[in-house]
């Protein structure tokens, strides 16, 4: 099954489950069924509460912010990521601080998926991955799509947590095959966090998110293959707050697809050194794009945003000694 | 003019505790920072019975007569207000961050109109007949969410009841400076219905506007626009206006002072708002849940 279709299946599930749920976003009705046919079919089976919305992401959300307060459940597809700026306001002075700021926790039952990432040539405003410029808000949290945790789950985990959460999907695991882990490699998922090892004291721990998931086993494949060098793979559902468990190996590298310069690999980092630094080798390895725009020509892209091959030079050099 | 004695009671009451907060200020007693409705009482007086049980209110920064109005507990409020045992929210919120069954206020502007949009998407389902009512100023139109909200509000049919309190001044622009053409004018270019309300008297103003309401609970959404005044400061003692023009503003205040037995129930609502803060100040400060 593909990514994208896991997905469509989840939000059936939550829609087919929940009579509260409603999805809002722009151009998500059938037949045309979302710019990424994410919502697929959806329309039709639940007519008055999914809803084709108007050009505005700052009302869209601040309407769904409205539905999750009166006790509905509310999913809001962002069209591209780049445009959750736009609902910045809703999203950081209203929907998360709501949870907390009228004195007694307020259950909220709010869900904003965000299309993310390059890799399409979609050029500076229809290419990046903004989690950064949310991490660390009171009273909201980060998840990311994998192809290695069923999205069903996913939701379940976000719309019980009953806080706002921001779920990112990368744009190119929609046509990726779910669970596809290449042979030697092992893997599981439990708890919302998916592991893949080859043998239990690798040389290396990646960390990384559900979007490098393809790129990280091209990396830990060809390391093995061509330098026998073992590495294991931890993969959050939830990027923040970051809990996932990592094991204190020679080397720790974070790979995450956003640009350079205070990222969610900053701050997996600082949790991985305060709870790791007295079995640490070195400090963890940060891998990220370059800090640029994200050009939109193919081989400007390509050499901005990471790939397999950074993460495997990242690697290699963080083993040197 | 008359007025029934519950109406004049609810609007002395609100002046007088927004004239104890700025008391409390100029005291030293109260932190942060407040903004007071004088003047404006007589709106959320007026607009109350005409919003039921299931209608939600979504107030913003100057919210205390919104509040006050619709549930008359001044012990809560100022609690909220003065951080002390028995706040509404813990005092957390503080004067601007509100919310409690029906009611929500936030700081910023325009925010509030989306949320009452989902609200009104909410009870267009849940409690056909119920409508969202969002008070917002003249200054709030230079946000965009509030067009949005329109465009949405008008295309869904959402019972939508949007009141804005045009006091003619946003902090210290006045509206010359910060609207251009009128409200008027950009309800129409969503074609949701406008009505400006210039009276002072709470019996005509409900008159007027009934009917009107009538239509939001169909799924008409309806911008009322209040001619009003502010006569305090933004915040505090803020005002750069000349106190000469203040002074000239129309009060509801001295336009009640002829009605029979005024002078006593002035008086009533003083001492009783005193009470309250005396009560209030007297409580240790609130502890924090941890939420």
């Amino acid at each position: 099954m593909r990514v994208a279709d896991n997905l469509n299946a989840a939000l059936h599930g939550v829609l087919g489950d929940d009579p509260r749920a409603y999805l809002l976003g722009e151009d998500i009705l059938d037949p045309y069924g979302g710019a990424f046919k994410i919502t697929r079919g959806l329309s039709g089976r639940f007519p008055g509460r999914v809803l084709g919305t108007p050009i505005s992401e700052n009302a869209i959300t601040g309407l769904a912010t409205g539905l999750a307060l009166a006790g509905d459940t509310a999913i809001v597809e962002i069209m591209f990521a780049d445009f959750v700026a736009l609902a910045f306001d809703q999203i950081y002075n209203c929907a998360s601080k709501s949870v907390t700021m009228f004195g007694s926790r307020l259950p909220m039952r709010l869900v904003v998926r965000c299309p993310s990432g390059g890799g399409r040539g979609y050029g500076p405003t229809h290419s990046q991955s903004p989690m950064k410029h949310f991490i660390g808000m009171p009273g909201l949290a980060l998840y990311e799509m994998s192809p290695l945790h069923d999205n069903r789950a996913v939701f379940a985990e976000m719309l019980e947590r009953a806080q706002p959460c921001l779920f990112f999907e990368d744009k190119v695991l929609y046509t990726r095959r779910m669970y596809d882990v290449p042979s030697p490699f092992r893997w599981e998922a439990d708890g919302g966090v998916a592991r893949v090892w080859l043998d239990e004291r690798p040389d290396c721990v990646i960390v990384a998110p559900g979007g490098m998931v393809p790129r990280a086993l091209e990396a830990m494949r060809s390391l093995l293959l061509e330098s026998e060098i073992s590495c294991a793979l931890v993969v959050p559902s939830r990027l923040y707050p970051f809990t996932a468990e990592v094991p204190a190996a020679r080397a720790v590298v974070v790979a995450e697809e956003s640009t350079a310069g205070g990222t969610w690999g900053s701050e997996v980092a600082q949790v991985l050194h305060r709870r790791l630094w007295g079995s640490l080798r070195r400090p963890v390895t940060q891998v990220s794009s370059r800090d640029s725009v994200i050009p939109a020509a193919a081989h400007l892209e390509r050499d901005v945003i990471v790939d397999a091959d950074d993460i495997r030079r990242a690697v290699k050099e963080a083993l040197r000694d | 003019m008359n007025c029934a004695p519950a109406d004049l009671e609810a609007m002395l009451m609100i002046r007088h505790f927004e004239l104890a907060l700025l008391d409390l200020f100029a005291r030293g007693e109260l932190g942060g920072t407040t903004h007071t409705c004088l003047g404006q009482e007589y709106v959320p007086v007026a607009m109350t019975p005409l919003l039921g049980p299931h209608d939600h209110v979504f107030s913003n920064h100057r919210g205390h007569g919104h509040y006050l109005a619709r549930f008359g507990d001044p012990h809560g409020l100022l609690a909220e207000i003065m951080g002390r045992e028995g706040a509404i929210c813990g005092g957390v919120g503080g004067s601007q961050h509100i919310r409690r069954e029906g009611y929500l206020s936030t700081g910023v502007q325009g925010e509030s109109l989306p949320l009452a949009a989902g609200s009104a998407l909410h009870l267009k389902r849940t409690w056909p007949g119920a409508l969202a009512c969002a008070y917002i100023g003249d200054g709030t139109w230079g946000q965009g969410a509030v067009y949005e909200t329109l465009n949405i509000a008008a295309l869904w049919k959402l019972p939508l009841l949007v009141v804005v309190e045009h006091n003619g001044i946003a902090q210290s622009t006045p509206a010359s400076a910060h609207l251009a053409g009128d409200i008027a004018g950009r309800a129409a270019a969503f074609g949701v219905r406008h009505v400006s309300v210039g009276s002072l008297e709470v019996g005509e103003i409900r008159r007027a506007l009934e009917p009107l309401v009538a239509g939001v609970r169909l799924g008409e959404p309806l911008v009322a626009e209040f001619v009003t005044h502010r006569l305090g400061p933004h915040s505090k003692g803020d005002d750069t206006r000349d106190p000469a023009d203040v002074a000239r503003i129309p009060d509801w205040h001295a336009r009640y002072e002829t009605l029979d037995g005024f002078a006593a129930m002035d008086s009533a609502a003083r001492e009783l708002v005193a009470t309250v803060v005396a009560d209030v100040a007297a409580r240790p400060p609130v502890r924090r849940e941890e939420a």
